[in-house]
C-alpha cells in the first residue's frame, strides 16, 4: 500500500471515530434533564424561570433523540456551542480566552517531560542492574503512583507555603496590571510569547516563574511512562547483533549506545509520546485546579461544579477531537519513519 | 538458589514428559519425586519468583496492611453510628484543623473530622471502588473481547470500533463529563468508570484470542465436534484469561486514582464521607500555616494523600510483579 493510500485510509478512519465520538457526547448529553440542557441554547446570561418550559419547546428538546442529535450537529458546524455560565460568555468565546494559558503549560512542559523521560530511561538500561538504574525504577513507579493532586499541594506546600516562593496563578498581581492595561497587545494568548512580542521582559520572566512548579509536577508524574517505555526499549536495542557484532569489532561503547541503540530505541517512545502530549491535556483539568492557573482544565472543572453543561461537553468534544487527531499524526510519523507499518 | 531455580527451570518440560509418561503407563508418580502435578509445579515456581523480588514483598505487604485496616475497620475505628459508618465523627465544627492528640492520632480536618478514622474507614471505600470497577471492567471486556476474536467478521468491526470510539476521548474528562450527567456522587462515579473502561480489556483479550484461535488444538476440538461455547470456555479463555488478568491488576491501582481525583475536583461524595479524594479537597485551603508556622497544617495536606498514593504503590507494584511472573514472554528471564 502507498503511503499515500495509508494516509487516505486514515484520515476516512478519523472521520468515522469522530462521528462516533459526537454521538457519545451527545449521548451523554441526553442523560441531562432538558430543563437543564436548555443552558446550551441561551445566548445571555439569565433566563427567567417561567421561560425555561417555554424555551425547552422552542428549541424541541422533548424531540426525538435523532431529531435532536443532528440539530445539534448543525449548531456545532455552525461554531454554535451554546453559552457558559462560568465563563460569563459564549463558549468559544470562553475557549479563546482560557486556552492559551493550558497551551502555554503544554508547549512548555512537554518537551522537558519527553527528554527527561528519554535520559533517565536510556541511563537505567545502560546501567542496568546498577544502583542508578534501581533509583530511576524506584523514580519511575512512585512516579507513577502518585496522585497528581497530592504531588501538586504538596510542592504547593513547601515552595510556596514554606520557602515562599513559586506562587500558584500565572501572573503577579504587578504584571496583571500589564497585561490589563491599554499599552499590552494580546497577541497569542501565551503570556511568554506575547511578552517577547510586547518587549517586556518582566512579563516573560514573571510567567516563567509561575510556570516552574506546574513543570516540575508533570515532570515528576508524566515521564514515569517515558522513562520505562525507553528503558525496556533500550534494553532490546543493546541486545541485538549488530550492537553485539560493533563491539566485537571494538567499537567505542558509548558512541554505540548513545548514538545506534539510542536512536533505534525511540521509535516506540514517538508513539507514547502523543498519547502523553493528549494525557497530558487531559490531567490539566487537575493541574490547572491546583495551580489555579485559568486553562481550559481550570474552565472544565468548576464547569462540572456548576452543571455548566455546554462548557462541559464542548471541552469533552474538544479533547476528543485532539486526542484522535494526535494518534493520526503519530500514526503518519510512524509509517514515514519505518517502512514496515504500511506494507503491513 | 538461583541455580536451583535454573535447573528446575530447565528439567520442568522433561519432568512434564516424564509425569506424562507415567500417566499414560499407569504406573504410580513419577520417577523425579517433586513432580506432583506440572500445574502445581509451575505455581511453585512462580511464588518463589514472587518471593525472590524485594519490590513484590514491599507491594504485597503494603496491599496486606490495607486489607487488615478494611477487616478490621469496625474494631480499629469503632463507628460512633454503626449503621453509617462511613461518615467521618467530628467534635465540634470549628473550622480550623487541629494537630495530631491523644484523641485524634492523625490529626483533624477542617470542622474536626478525624483523619484516623477517615483513613481506615476510606480503604474499605477504596477497595469497594477498585474492585467493583475492575471486575465489571474485566466481566464485560472478556465477554465482548472474546466475542469479537473467536467469532470475528461483523461482531469484531462493530465492537472494536465502538472500542475506538470509546478510546478516543480522555477517561477523566469523559468521566467528568458522565458523572455531571448523572449526578455528582461516588455512585456515579463508579457507574462512569464501569461504562468506559472495558475497551482496555477487550482489546488485549482480542489479541490474545487471535492468536490462540488459529492454533492446531483449537482445530482438533473443532474438527471433533465441540461446541463453539465449550472451545471457548475450556480451550481459549483458559489460555488467554491471563493477560488480561495482569492488566486488571494493574488498572486497580489506576482506578483508584482516578476515582479519588473526581473525589477532589468536588464531584464525589458530601464533606465528612470517609472517602480519601475527599479527604484530599478539604484541605486545598490549608496549604499555607499562619506566619510562625508555615507548615501547621501539614497532615491534612499530607496524611490523606499519603494513604492513597500507598495504596496505589502496593497494587503498582504487585501488579509489576504479577505481569513478570505470569506473562510467558517475561517469565523465563
Amino acid at each position: 500500500m502507498s503511503l499515500f493510500n495509508y494516509i487516505l485510509r486514515r484520515l476516512l478512519f478519523m472521520v468515522l471515530v469522530l462521528f462516533g465520538v459526537s454521538i457519545l457526547v451527545f449521548g451523554v448529553l441526553m442523560l441531562i434533564p432538558p430543563g437543564m440542557r436548555v443552558a446550551a441554547y441561551v445566548t445571555s446570561e439569565k433566563i427567567p424561570p417561567n421561560q425555561i418550559e417555554a424555551m425547552i419547546e422552542a428549541y424541541g428538546l422533548n424531540d426525538p433523540a435523532p431529531v435532536q442529535y443532528f440539530r445539534w450537529l448543525g449548531n456545532i458546524f455552525r461554531g454554535d456551542f451554546g453559552f457558559s455560565a462560568t465563563a460569563e460568555a459564549p463558549v468559544v468565546q470562553g475557549f479563546k480566552t482560557y486556552f492559551p494559558t493550558t497551551l502555554e503549560l503544554v508547549l512548555f512542559s512537554a518537551p522537558l517531560v519527553i527528554l527527561v523521560g528519554i535520559w533517565f530511561g536510556t541511563a537505567g538500561a545502560v546501567n542496568k542492574d546498577k544502583p542508578v538504574d534501581h533509583g530511576i525504577r524506584l523514580f519511575a513507579i512512585i512516579g507513577y503512583s502518585l496522585p497528581t493532586f497530592w504531588l501538586g499541594l504538596l510542592l504547593l506546600m513547601f515552595f510556596y507555603g514554606y520557602l515562599g516562593i513559586f506562587p500558584p496563578g500565572t501572573l503577579s498581581n504587578e504584571g496583571k496590571d500589564v497585561i490589563f492595561s491599554p499599552e499590552w497587545n494580546r497577541i497569542t494568548g501565551l503570556l511568554t510569547i506575547d511578552g517577547i512580542l510586547n518587549w517586556r521582559w518582566e512579563i516573560v520572566w514573571d510567567a516563567l516563574y509561575h510556570l516552574m512548579l506546574p513543570t516540575i509536577n508533570l515532570i515528576i508524574l508524566s515521564s514515569a511512562l517515558i522513562m520505562r517505555l525507553m528503558r525496556s526499549s533500550m534494553l532490546e536495542a543493546m541486545g541485538q547483533d549488530y550492537i553485539r557484532t560493533a563491539l566485537a569489532k571494538g567499537a567505542d561503547r558509548k558512541t554505540l549506545y548513545y548514538l545506534h541503540a539510542r536512536r533505534n530505541a525511540m521509535l516506540p517512545v514517538i508513539t507514547i509520546s502523543g498519547i502523553l502530549l493528549a494525557g497530558m491535556l487531559a490531567g490539566m483539568v487537575i493541574t490547572e485546579t491546583i495551580f489555579t492557573r485559568k486553562g481550559i482544565g481550570w474552565w472544565m472543572a468548576r464547569a462540572a461544579l456548576q452543571l455548566d453543561v455546554p462548557a462541559i461537553m464542548f471541552n469533552v468534544l474538544f479533547l476528543g477531537i485532539v486526542f484522535v487527531v494526535i494518534n493520526l499524526i503519530v500514526d503518519l510519523v510512524y509509517a514515514a519513519i519505518d517502512p514496515r507499518i504500511r506494507l503491513g | 538458589m538461583s541455580k536451583n531455580n535454573d535447573s528446575i527451570d530447565k528439567g520442568t518440560e522433561a519432568g512434564n514428559r516424564s509425569a506424562n509418561a507415567a500417566a499414560v503407563a499407569g504406573t504410580g508418580p513419577s520417577v523425579r519425586g517433586a513432580a506432583a502435578h506440572p500445574r502445581l509445579k509451575e505455581l511453585g515456581f512462580s511464588l518463589k519468583r514472587l518471593i525472590k523480588n524485594p519490590l513484590t514483598i514491599i507491594g504485597l505487604v503494603i496491599i496486606l496492611f490495607f486489607v487488615f485496616l478494611a477487616a478490621f475497620a469496625p474494631i480499629l475505628a469503632p463507628p460512633p453510628r454503626p449503621f453509617d459508618p462511613f461518615l467521618m465523627p467530628h467534635n465540634g465544627w470549628q473550622i480550623q484543623p487541629s494537630p495530631p492528640s491523644a484523641e485524634a492520632p492523625l490529626g483533624t480536618l477542617p470542622s474536626q473530622y478525624d483523619i484516623l478514622y477517615g483513613v481506615i474507614w476510606g480503604t474499605r471505600n477504596a477497595f469497594r471502588i477498585g474492585i467493583a470497577v475492575v471486575a465489571a471492567n474485566l466481566l464485560v471486556g472478556v465477554l465482548l473481547g472474546s466475542l469479537a476474536g473467536y467469532f470475528g467478521g461483523i461482531f469484531d468491526e462493530i465492537i472494536m470500533r465502538i472500542a475506538d470510539i470509546f478510546y478516543a476521548i480522555p477517561i477523566l474528562v469523559m468521566s467528568m463529563a458522565l458523572v455531571v450527567a448523572m449526578g455528582r456522587g461516588l455512585k456515579s462515579i463508579v457507574f462512569a468508570l464501569i461504562i468506559l473502561g472495558w475497551p482496555t480489556y477487550t482489546r488485549v483479550i482480542r489479541s490474545e484470542i487471535l492468536v490462540i484461535r488459529d492454533m492446531d488444538y483449537i482445530q482438533a476440538a473443532r474438527a471433533s465436534g465441540s461446541s463453539h461455547l465449550r472451545i471457548l470456555m475450556k480451550h481459549i479463555l483458559p489460555n488467554s484469561i491471563f493477560s488480561v488478568i495482569i492488566v486488571g491488576s494493574m488498572r486497580i491501582g489506576v482506578t483508584v486514582i482516578i476515582a479519588a481525583a473526581l473525589s477532589f475536583l468536588g464531584l464525589g461524595s458530601d464533606t465528612g464521607y470517609a472517602d480519601w479524594g475527599q479527604m484530599v479537597s478539604t484541605c486545598r485551603n490549608w496549604i499555607v500555616g499562619p506566619a510562625d508556622n508555615r507548615l501547621a497544617y501539614w497532615y491534612v495536606v499530607f496524611i490523606p494523600g499519603f494513604v492513597i498514593a500507598l495504596f496505589v504503590l502496593g497494587w503498582n507494584l504487585l501488579g509489576d510483579a504479577i505481569r513478570d511472573v505470569f506473562d510467558p514472554k517475561m517469565r523465563r528471564r
